[in-house]
């Protein structure tokens, strides 16, 4: 409980707070306006003002860095919803800026090219939220430590293919369960093994949970794996590719939101799931070369 | 006072629909369930049919109207607000049954007569918390969480004012249906949901 007098902003409580206003709805990304008209009527809880959506950063190569804010203003002026947006890696000049312009939601992303290869941003000097990407429940640990207000799991951005959002969705599921049941005494082993602030292994040994909500994201290019990554656990979904490389975005758009709401429910999943036209090219993730793949960059 | 008593809570006999389109239900979920009564996540006729008090957690309105295109528990919903059965609203939940929405225009359900002006206060860098005075909760203020909120700018007759904040409603009531533009399943702190427990 917060000990507030008067009014106060930014606070830890209002920046996880619209985080678990997002949960279970679909956050996509979209690079005009026109993109984020189709995804607000579509049902989606939010938009990720970008460029290049992954697929396009992964086929033009080069450094990928934050949106041109006329683009972002653009998208925000189109559409009532929160508006997010990417910073790379460590680079919270750019953070600064996306403050400015009243983004909602910073997303410090392993999908631009990394600008510190040893640091990612003090997120706890913002107003803004952010959410960060993680492979293992370390690396989601030392994010929230930093001040990251959600997680996501990385997955593997721009291939349409969901296998690395499920490895990461398992294994920080995996490590919390097992963390539940630690004694005290080898709590402060794991966390040096992990490489995790102790007081977040503590909690998360006590609560059996993440102390931010966990989304999902990386890879998902149908109503199907939107259903696969909530009963896996997750608590919403970014899809990033997966929508507007499709053959028909506004469907596939509605159809997902609706997967997510019903993932429990195969009948409305297999009903949503017809007649969507081609899903988005997926790459098999074994045929990218190491240094191409996103996953790794942060820690 | 405690709410349980033989370890039993005086709640026991209640089932509180969570409307689960989408939106922050698990936070109520907690809130009603730590008082001691059983809640269940609503997302057909037959789950709200079970229920006997309904909240519509805070989210994102334009996600509850798209959903409810394809899934319309609009009739079920008049008809457990027709049969005086209690409802609670936060933020997203005020905009669904509002007479009127503005900023931008759009579909409502009409059910509180209220004029609703969506993402008043700014973008998500102008949440805030602050505490708030409401008289009925007793003299202990009340932390309020106000995330993208929207803000109240006209309540009708039947509407009575139970908490302002800067000179406009942020918790009303009109006769079963309780509705606040701030997030109490936020706050840690329960005296609301107990409020809308007895009712």
């Amino acid at each position: 409980m917060f000990k507030g007098n008067g009014k106060e902003t930014g606070g830890w409580i209002v920046k996880v707070g619209l985080a678990e206003m997002l949960k279970g709805g679909v956050i996509m990304d979209v690079v005009n306006s026109e993109h984020a008209k189709i995804a607000e009527k579509a049902g989606a809880c939010a938009v990720m003002a970008l460029e290049r959506v992954p697929a396009d950063i992964r086929r033009d190569g080069g450094v990928a860095r934050m949106s041109d804010p006329a683009i972002i203003e653009e998208i925000r002026k189109s559409v009532s919803i929160p508006v997010m947006a990417k910073v790379r890696i460590g680079h919270f000049a750019e953070a600064q800026v996306l403050e400015a312009l009243g983004v909602d939601f910073i997303d410090e992303s392993e999908v631009l090219t990394p600008a510190d290869e040893q640091n990612h941003i003090w997120k706890h000097d913002f107003k803004v939220p952010f959410v960060c990407g993680a492979t293992c429940l370390g690396e989601a640990l030392r994010r929230i430590g930093e001040g990251a207000a959600l997680i996501r799991t990385k997955g593997e951005a721009g291939t349409g293919n969901v296998v690395e959002a499920v490895r990461h969705m398992r294994l920080i599921n995996k490590e919390i369960r097992e963390l539940t049941l630690m004694s005290k005494d080898e709590l402060m082993s794991r966390s040096k093994e992990m490489g995790a602030p102790f007081h977040l292994v503590e909690e998360v040994a006590k609560t059996g949970k993440l102390p931010v909500p966990n989304f999902a994201a990386g890879g998902i290019a149908t109503p199907a794996d939107a259903s696969l990554m909530m009963q896996l656990g997750a608590e919403a979904i970014f899809v990033g590719s997966g929508i507007f490389k499709s053959a028909d975005p506004a469907p596939r758009a509605e159809a997902i939101v609706r997967a997510v709401t019903y993932y429990k429910d195969p009948k409305i999943v297999a009903e949503v799931s017809r007649g969507l036209g081609s899903a988005m090219p997926g790459l098999e993730i074994s045929k990218i070369p190491e240094d191409e793949l996103l996953a790794g960059r942060g820690w | 006072m405690s709410v349980k008593e033989n370890n039993k809570s005086i709640y026991s006999e209640l089932t509180v629909g969570l409307l689960a389109f989408q939106g922050d239900f698990d936070a109520h979920q907690k809130a009603i369930e730590s008082l001691g009564a059983a809640t269940l996540e609503v997302r057909t006729d037959e789950d709200l049919a079970e229920s006997t008090h309904l909240i519509i957690p805070g989210g994102e309105s334009t996600t509850f109207l798209k959903l409810l295109e394809f899934h319309d528990l609009t009739e079920t919903i008049r008809r457990h607000v027709g049969a005086g059965k209690p409802v609670l609203l936060t933020c997203a939940g005020v905009i669904l049954f509002a007479s009127e929405v503005i900023n931008p225009a759009q579909e409502s359900m009409g059910l509180l007569d209220v004029t609703v002006e969506r993402n008043a206060y700014g973008s998500q860098v102008d949440s805030f918390t602050a505490d708030l005075d409401i008289p009925c909760l007793g003299g202990e203020k009340f932390p309020g969480v106000f995330i993208r909120a929207p803000r109240i700018a006209k309540v009708g007759k039947s509407v009575e004012v139970l908490s302002e904040f800067d000179g406009n409603p942020v918790l009303v009531r009109q006769r079963n249906i309780l509705g606040m533009t701030f997030h109490p399943e936020l706050s840690g702190d329960t005296r609301i949901h107990e409020m809308f427990l007895k009712t």
